[in-house]
């Protein structure tokens, strides 16, 4: 992992959109920050994987099924699917505490509710499947960016699945609907809605939203946030062919 | 996850109704229980409400402390929610810190406050940087019979729009309080209204029975204006984008009727 300084600077005064539709970082409304992915770069998890979305740096590892502690927990008829989201205390600008914070559970709890769909738990009653995503460098999105490096980490695993889950956000700034809000964004916006898709199901199974916007832009924010889930999708499924591509060719050597 | 049997037949009974656009108890698939607001009813707290959605209890009382700001806010109040899923509310809470679902139900009605902007945090500052009030909602669940989220949430309004604050003066720094009392500047009136997806129907306020059928919760929460400020997706299962936009129109309506009643109490 390179090594930078992040300096997010804003002046009070500074527009986050200017008269060209040019957002703080040099991107359109509708676009994406760049996204690299990698899948399987943790040794003892079954399945892991990275992601940098913008200057977001986040790891996600995938343990099981494996046998459940505590044993009452365990259940007849399907896998425990168990999620801790956690930030790295260096991961944002004020050291942030390392005890999960009540911001950490909720998300731990959502991105588990918006996995459950994608996989078969059914295919292994009585066991657990731990997931651990922690984010080491936090610049807007991470609940989304995690669930995304989370879904490749699952199917790095092994574990069968209906699909891959993306999560995209998409917001209002400055007046403006964009799309992946980054850091500044996110803090200084009028508002911002994450999504997490299963695009063969058609099912929205992450949807949060704190800001204030009208039903007709939510019903626009809706329909960004779908369409950026669809294009990080194509990126997820390249990656793990990436990964296993490589691993097919290496015996010829 | 632990939840109390419900008979098979039971179970199966709520879908089979719902998908016919029934319920158990009567009610059309988008109409709210019967419920009443009483406010006042915690004498030590500054203010207080307590909610009765049907079946389901939920009694928020406000507490008002004086503190130091956030230092990237220095010049504004602080507000905190906090939810107890009480043990003796239900056989599915266990004593202990609050578990996922007390931290997602306080997150969620705290929320719906901070977005729809309904406390004006800025004048609640009394010194910037050094002195503002803290506003804390404390949401004490008492019985549980499904949708805490929408009780919690009126309950927490009601109790704002209760809440008395003493009146105080500056001398030196210090705070000295006077006789009298002031409101609390409450400016937005957030409501919250539960959608439940069972076969592939909305219906809203589920009864804890409904919620133990359901596929997946969302939660819409909208403001004075009828603009959203808050939502939050619940459950395992999940909502198609066109459902999504059914719910927001229905909370909406909803949202505005139930609001008259909670505002008027």
């Amino acid at each position: 992992m390179k090594k930078e300084v992040l300096k997010i600077s804003k002046k009070k005064s500074e527009k986050l959109i200017d008269k060209k539709g040019i957002r703080i970082d040099g991107r359109e409304l509708n676009k994406l920050r760049p996204i690299k992915l990698e899948v399987g770069i943790l040794d003892n998890a079954n399945g892991s994987a990275y992601i940098e979305q913008g200057k977001n740096k986040i790891l996600a590892g995938v343990y099981g099924p494996m046998e459940v502690h505590p044993k009452h927990l365990a259940m007849s008829d399907r896998a425990l699917l168990r999620c801790r989201y956690h930030m790295a205390p260096f991961s944002v600008q004020e050291r942030k505490s390392p005890a999960p914070s009540r911001r950490e559970i909720e998300i731990s709890k959502v991105i588990k509710e918006a996995l459950e769909p994608a996989i078969f738990l059914e295919y292994y009653p009585r066991t657990s499947i731990e997931l651990f995503i922690e984010v080491l460098q936090a610049d807007g999105g991470t609940r989304c960016a995690s669930l995304t490096a989370a879904s490749l980490a699952l199917a790095d695993a092994g574990i069968p699945m209906r699909d891959l889950a993306t999560a995209c956000a998409a917001g209002k700034v400055d007046g403006h609907l964009v799309l992946d809000l980054n850091d500044v964004e996110d803090k200084e916006g009028e508002a911002d809605l994450p999504l997490a898709l299963i695009p063969s199901l058609n099912a929205v199974t992450l949807l949060q939203m704190d800001g204030i916007v009208t039903l007709e832009e939510f019903e626009q924010l809706v329909n960004m946030a779908v369409e950026g889930c669809k294009q990080i999708h194509k990126l997820q499924k390249e990656a793990l062919k990436a990964k296993y591509i490589t691993v097919k060719e290496e015996p010829k050597e | 996850m632990k939840s109390p049997i419900i008979i098979r037949v039971k179970q199966k009974q709520i879908a089979e109704l719902v998908s016919k656009g029934k319920r158990l108890d009567g009610r059309g698939l988008t109409d709210h229980r019967e419920f009443q607001v009483e406010t006042g009813v915690a004498g030590r707290a500054e203010g207080s409400a307590r909610v009765c959605l049907g079946k389901t209890e939920v009694l928020v009382g406000i507490k008002i402390d004086v503190g130091t700001p956030f230092p990237d806010v220095p010049d504004k109040g602080v507000l905190t929610v906090n939810a107890e899923l009480v043990p003796l509310a239900s056989p599915l809470f266990e004593p202990g810190p609050p578990d996922e679902n007390a931290v997602e139900l306080a997150r969620i009605v705290d929320r719906g406050i901070r977005e729809s902007k309904a406390i004006a945090l800025e004048e609640l500052c009394i010194e910037p940087g050094k002195k503002v009030f803290i506003v804390f909602v404390d949401v004490y669940v008492l019985n549980h019979d499904g949708n805490l989220i929408d009780a919690s949430a009126m309950a927490a309004l009601a109790a704002l729009l209760n809440t008395k604050m003493f009146k105080y003066e500056v001398k030196e720094g210090e705070i000295e309080v006077k006789p009298g009392y002031t409101p609390l500047p409450v400016k937005d009136y957030p409501i919250a209204v539960t959608f439940a997806k069972i076969n592939d129907k909305l219906i809203v306020d589920p009864r804890l029975d409904e919620e133990q059928v359901m596929d997946a919760r969302l939660t819409i929460t909208t403001n004075k204006d009828g603009n959203i400020c808050a939502l939050q997706k619940g459950g395992y299962g999940y909502f198609t984008t066109q459902k999504i936009l059914e719910a927001s129109k229905i909370a909406k309506t909803k949202g505005a009727e139930l609001r008259k009643r909670v505002v008027k109490s």
